[in-house]
C-alpha cells in the first residue's frame, strides 16, 4: 500500500506545495504516516477533495488553501504529503 | 436493626433534575456560529464554570420555554470525535459521557455552518452513531444563500436518518422558533437509526465484544478501535478481559490493514459527505463577495503586515487614549475618597486602614479595569471577526523561528498593554507546550504599569542629549521595550528547548471569512472575562494591597508621633498663612518617612538591603522594590513616602530627591550604572500579583507562576548586578 502511494506521488510529481495560486486541483494521494497529516485528513484533506491555493503568508509559508469554499492553512512541510492532479484530469 | 441504604447520585444530576427538564449538549465545529446561537437561545441566563482538573470553561445556559426549561451546555468547538487539544477532548468526553461525575446529555444540538457543510457533516455523521436524540441547526443560512448555494433541507434530513434540520440565522434570530420547539421535545425524540457508513468497522466492533455480556454502545467500541487504548476508554478495554490489548490489535489489523486508523476513518467518512453534498447542494455561480476580496488583499505579505500593524496600533491607541483618562479619574476618586475618610475619621490605624489600605486596595483593582476591558473587547472583536486566525497565519513563519506558532502573536502583542488579557488570550493556542511558553514570555513585554517607573527614572537620570538625530531618553525607552521583547522571545525559545521540549504541534488553522461580530456574543464574552479578572486577580490584588499597607503602617512609633506634634507646635508659633502650610506639610512628610523607616516594611528593606548592595541599592530602594512586588506601579508612591515628599508628589520633586539621595558614606545612590540596573530589574521582574493569579488560573497549577516569579526575579537581579558592576 505504502509503495503504491509513493509510486503515485513519483509519477505525478505535483503536491500541494508546488501548486500555483488559483489552480484548482484534486487530491489524488495522501501519505498518512505522519500524525500531523492524519489530523489534516480529519479536517477534510482526503483523496477526492477539490482544493485550490489561495495565498502564501509572510515569508512564503504557511500556505492558504480553499477547501470547499473554506480557508485552511498548512505549512509547506505538511503540504508536501499531499499529491494532487488538475481538476478533470481523470482518475 | 435496619441498615440505612446508601444512595449515590452524582451531584450535578441532582442539580439538573431540579432545575431543568433536559440537558442538551451544543456541539459544532469551531467558528460554526455555535456560541452566537447558544447566546441567542439562552440570553443572559448563563453560568460559567470549569471542568474539573482542566482550564476549559464550562458554559451552561437555560432555554426557557412555555412548558419546559432546558439546560444547554455549550461545548468547545471540535471538528471530529478524535481530540487534538484539551478543549476538544473535554467536548468529546462530555458527548460520549466519559467524564467522571458528568452525566450523559439527554440529546445533542449539532450546529453546522451552512457555508461549511463539508466539515460540518463529518462531525454530524459521527454524532448520528451515538444513539442519542439529535437536531441539526444550519447556521448562517443567509450567507450560504448569498453565496449562491442552495441546500435541500428535506433531502439532508433524509440522509441524516430523519434528523430534524433547521436553517437559522443566529445573528438576526430568523428560524429560531421551530428550533426552540424541537429542543423542548428533544429528550422524548427517538434516537436516530443510522445505517453504518462503514460496515466493516461496525462488524469489527460487534465481533470484538461478541463474548462480553453487557454490550457497550457500538459507537464507543468504534472509537476504541480508531483511537486506540487511552485514558478515556480504559473501562471499555477492561471489560474485554485479560488479553484485551491483543484482541484489539487483531481487530484493528483486520479493519485498517497498515493504514493509520484516523486516516482510514477520514477517507471513508468524507467519501460519504461528498456523496451527500452532491445530492443536496446545488451551487449557483457564486459572486465573489467583498469579504473574499478583502481576505485576498489582506493575505498578500505587504498589505497583510501593514494591516496587522495598523490593527495593533489602533488597539494601543484605544488602550492609552481611552483608558488613561478613566484611570486618572479612578485614581483621583480613590485619593479624594481616602482624603475624606482620613478627615472624617481623624488620625489613627482605622482611618489609615480604610483610606490607605481598603480604598487604595479597591482602587488598585478598579484602576486596571478600563484598559483591561478595552483590551479584552478588542481581543474578542478580533477573534469573532476572524482576524485573529489571519494574524496567526501571517506571522506563523516568524514566530516559528523562535519556537512558537502564529497563534502566539496576539497574546504577545496584547501584553504590551497588560499581560493579564494577553495571558488569558493564550487560550486560542491548542498546543499546551506552545501555550505555556507564550505565557512565560508574555510578562516580559513592557506593560503600561512599567511605563511610569521608566518615565520617572529616565527623566531624572538619563541626560536629554541627542545622539545623532535621536533623543537619548527616547533611545533608552526604546531599548527597554526591545530588551523586553528579546528577553520574552529568548525565554520562550529556551523553554521550548528544555522544559517544554516536545514534538512540533500540528499546524492546521482554519481561516474563517471575515464577518461582523455579533454584539450580544461579544458582550457576554466580555462580561465573562471581566468577571474572571475581578474574581481571580481582583481578590489577590486587594489582599496584597492591604497586607502591604499593614507592613508599611505597623508598628507605629509613639515617640515619632510625639516629636511631630512638638514640631507642629513650634511651626505654628513661627509661621503663618501659606508658609505655615508648607512647613506643616514638610513635617508630615518627614514624619511619614520616619514612620516608614521603622515600620516592618522599612525594617524588611534594611534587612534585605545587604542582598542588594551588589546592585548599588540602599534600604530605601530595597523597601520600595519589596512594596512593588504585588503591583509594580506602587513603587512610585512608596518612593515618594520614603523620600519624605509625600505619596502624591509630582515627578520633578521626587526626582530631585532621588538625585540628592546619598549612601551613608556620602556617595550618591542613584548613579548611572545603578539606574540602568534598576531599569533592567524593572524590565524583567514579575512584580504583578494579578499576572501571577492569572498564570495560576490558566495553567491550573502553582508550578508555573512560582517558576515564572523565581525565574524573572533572578534574571532581573543578575541583570541589575551586571549593569552596576560592569558599567
Amino acid at each position: 500500500m505504502r509503495i503504491i502511494i509513493i509510486l503515485i506521488m513519483d509519477a505525478n510529481g505535483k503536491t500541494l506545495e508546488t501548486l500555483k495560486c488559483g489552480q484548482r486541483s484534486v487530491i489524488r494521494a495522501v501519505d498518512p504516516s505522519c500524525p500531523q497529516v492524519q489530523r489534516l485528513m480529519t479536517l477534510g484533506l482526503v483523496e477526492g477533495a477539490e482544493i485550490e491555493l489561495a495565498s502564501a503568508a509572510i515569508g512564503g509559508d504557511p500556505l492558504e488553501f480553499r477547501l470547499f469554499g473554506r480557508g485552511i492553512s498548512l505549512r509547506r512541510e505538511q503540504a508536501r504529503h499531499f499529491s494532487v492532479a488538475p481538476v478533470g484530469s481523470g482518475d | 436493626m435496619t441498615k440505612a441504604k446508601e444512595i449515590r447520585v452524582p451531584l450535578n444530576q441532582i442539580a439538573t433534575s431540579r432545575r431543568a427538564d433536559a440537558s442538551i449538549a451544543v456541539v459544532g465545529n469551531p467558528n460554526s456560529g455555535k456560541s452566537t446561537l447558544f447566546n441567542r437561545l439562552t440570553g443572559l441566563r448563563q453560568r460559567v464554570g470549569n471542568y474539573p482538573g482542566v482550564t476549559v470553561e464550562r458554559h451552561v445556559g437555560t432555554l426557557k420555554l412555555a412548558d419546559a426549561s432546558i439546560e444547554l451546555v455549550d461545548l468547545p468547538g471540535t471538528h471530529a470525535l478524535s481530540a487534538h487539544s484539551d478543549e476538544e477532548r473535554i467536548a468529546i468526553d462530555v458527548i460520549m459521557a466519559r467524564l467522571p461525575g458528568v452525566a450523559a446529555p439527554d440529546g445533542i444540538l449539532a450546529v453546522v455552518d451552512a457555508t461549511n457543510l463539508y466539515q460540518g457533516l463529518y462531525l454530524v455523521q459521527q454524532l448520528l452513531e451515538l444513539e442519542l436524540p439529535l437536531v441539526v441547526a444550519l447556521t448562517m443560512s443567509d450567507a450560504a444563500e448569498a453565496g449562491g448555494v442552495e441546500i435541500d433541507v428535506a433531502r439532508l434530513s433524509e440522509w441524516l436518518a430523519g434528523t430534524p434540520v433547521f436553517p437559522v440565522v443566529a445573528t438576526t434570530g430568523r428560524g429560531l422558533e421551530p428550533l426552540r420547539a424541537a429542543l423542548g421535545k428533544l429528550k422524548a425524540q427517538p434516537a436516530p437509526v443510522f445505517a453504518p457508513v462503514w460496515p466493516e468497522l461496525a462488524a469489527a466492533a460487534d465481533d470484538l465484544f461478541a463474548e462480553v455480556e453487557q454490550k457497550p454502545r457500538r459507537a464507543d467500541i468504534e472509537r476504541l478501535l480508531i483511537d486506540g487504548p487511552g485514558a478515556s476508554n480504559q473501562a471499555l478495554l477492561e471489560a474485554l478481559g485479560a488479553d484485551a490489548g491483543q484482541k484489539l490489535r487483531k481487530a484493528q489489523d483486520r479493519v485498517f490493514g497498515i493504514d493509520p486508523p484516523l486516516a482510514a476513518e477520514a477517507r471513508v467518512r468524507y467519501q460519504w459527505v461528498r456523496k451527500v453534498l452532491a445530492d443536496i447542494q446545488t451551487e449557483g455561480r457564486s459572486l465573489i463577495s467583498w469579504k473574499t476580496r478583502l481576505t485576498g488583499f489582506l493575505n498578500r505579505p505587504v498589505p497583510g503586515t501593514i494591516g496587522l500593524f495598523l490593527v495593533m496600533a489602533i488597539v494601543f491607541q484605544a488602550v492609552f487614549a481611552w483608558a488613561t483618562p478613566m484611570m486618572d479619574l479612578i485614581d483621583g476618586t480613590a485619593a479624594t475618597l481616602g482624603g475624606m475618610v482620613a478627615n472624617g475619621l481623624g488620625d489613627g490605624a482605622l482611618s489609615s486602614l480604610v483610606a490607605d489600605g481598603v480604598i487604595a486596595g479597591v482602587g488598585s483593582v478598579v484602576i486596571f479595569l478600563p484598559q483591561i476591558i478595552i483590551l479584552f473587547l478588542f481581543i474578542i472583536l478580533l477573534e469573532d471577526s476572524g482576524y485573529l486566525a489571519r494574524a496567526a497565519y501571517l506571522m506563523d513563519r516568524a514566530m516559528r523561528s523562535v519556537g512558537l506558532s502564529g497563534q502566539s502573536i496576539i497574546p504577545m502583542i496584547s501584553s504590551f498593554a497588560c499581560a493579564v488579557p494577553g495571558i488569558m488570550a493564550t487560550r486560542v493556542i491548542p498546543n499546551r507546550r506552545d501555550r505555556i511558553a507564550t505565557i512565560m514570555a508574555a510578562p516580559f513585554m513592557t506593560c503600561s504599569a512599567r511605563l511610569p517607573v521608566y518615565a520617572l527614572l529616565i527623566a531624572a537620570f538619563v541626560p536629554a542629549e541627542t545622539v545623532g538625530f535621536l533623543n537619548l531618553q527616547g533611545l533608552v525607552l526604546f531599548g527597554l521595550y526591545m530588551f523586553g521583547i528579546v528577553m520574552g522571545i529568548l525565554t520562550a525559545f529556551l523553554m521550548r528547548q528544555t522544559a517544554l521540549r516536545g514534538p512540533k504541534p500540528p499546524f492546521a488553522l482554519m481561516l474563517p471569512e471575515f464577518r461582523r461580530p455579533n454584539l450580544q456574543t461579544v458582550f457576554i464574552q466580555l462580561l465573562g472575562r471581566v468577571k474572571v479578572f475581578l474574581r481571580r486577580a481582583g481578590t489577590v490584588i486587594f489582599t496584597v494591597a492591604v497586607i502591604v499597607w499593614a507592613l508599611a503602617y505597623f508598628p507605629r512609633s509613639g515617640e515619632l508621633e510625639l516629636q511631630a506634634a512638638t514640631e507642629y507646635a513650634q511651626a505654628e508659633s513661627m509661621y503663618a498663612g501659606p508658609a505655615l502650610e508648607t512647613a506643616l506639610a514638610d513635617i508630615d512628610n518627614r514624619a511619614a518617612a520616619a514612620q516608614l523607616e521603622q515600620s516592618w516594611l522599612g525594617r524588611a528593606g534594611k534587612f534585605v538591603a545587604p542582598a542588594f548592595v551588589p546592585l548599588g541599592w540602599d534600604w530605601r530602594v530595597s523597601a520600595a522594590v519589596i512594596a512593588g512586588f504585588p503591583a509594580r506601579e506602587v513603587v512610585i508612591a512608596v518612593l515618594g513616602t520614603v523620600y519624605a515628599v509625600g505619596d502624591e508628589a509630582d515627578e520633578a520633586t521626587l526626582s530631585q530627591r532621588l538625585k540628592a539621595s546619598r549612601h551613608p558614606d556620602g556617595s550618591p545612590v542613584f548613579t548611572f550604572p545603578m539606574v540602568v540596573g534598576l531599569l533592567i530589574f524593572y524590565a524583567c521582574c514579575l512584580q504583578c500579583a494579578a499576572t501571577l493569579a492569572v498564570i495560576r488560573r490558566e495553567t491550573n497549577s502553582w508550578r508555573w507562576p512560582v517558576f515564572a516569579w523565581c525565574y524573572m526575579t533572578t534574571i532581573g537581579y543578575l541583570g541589575a548586578m551586571l549593569a552596576y558592576q560592569l558599567l
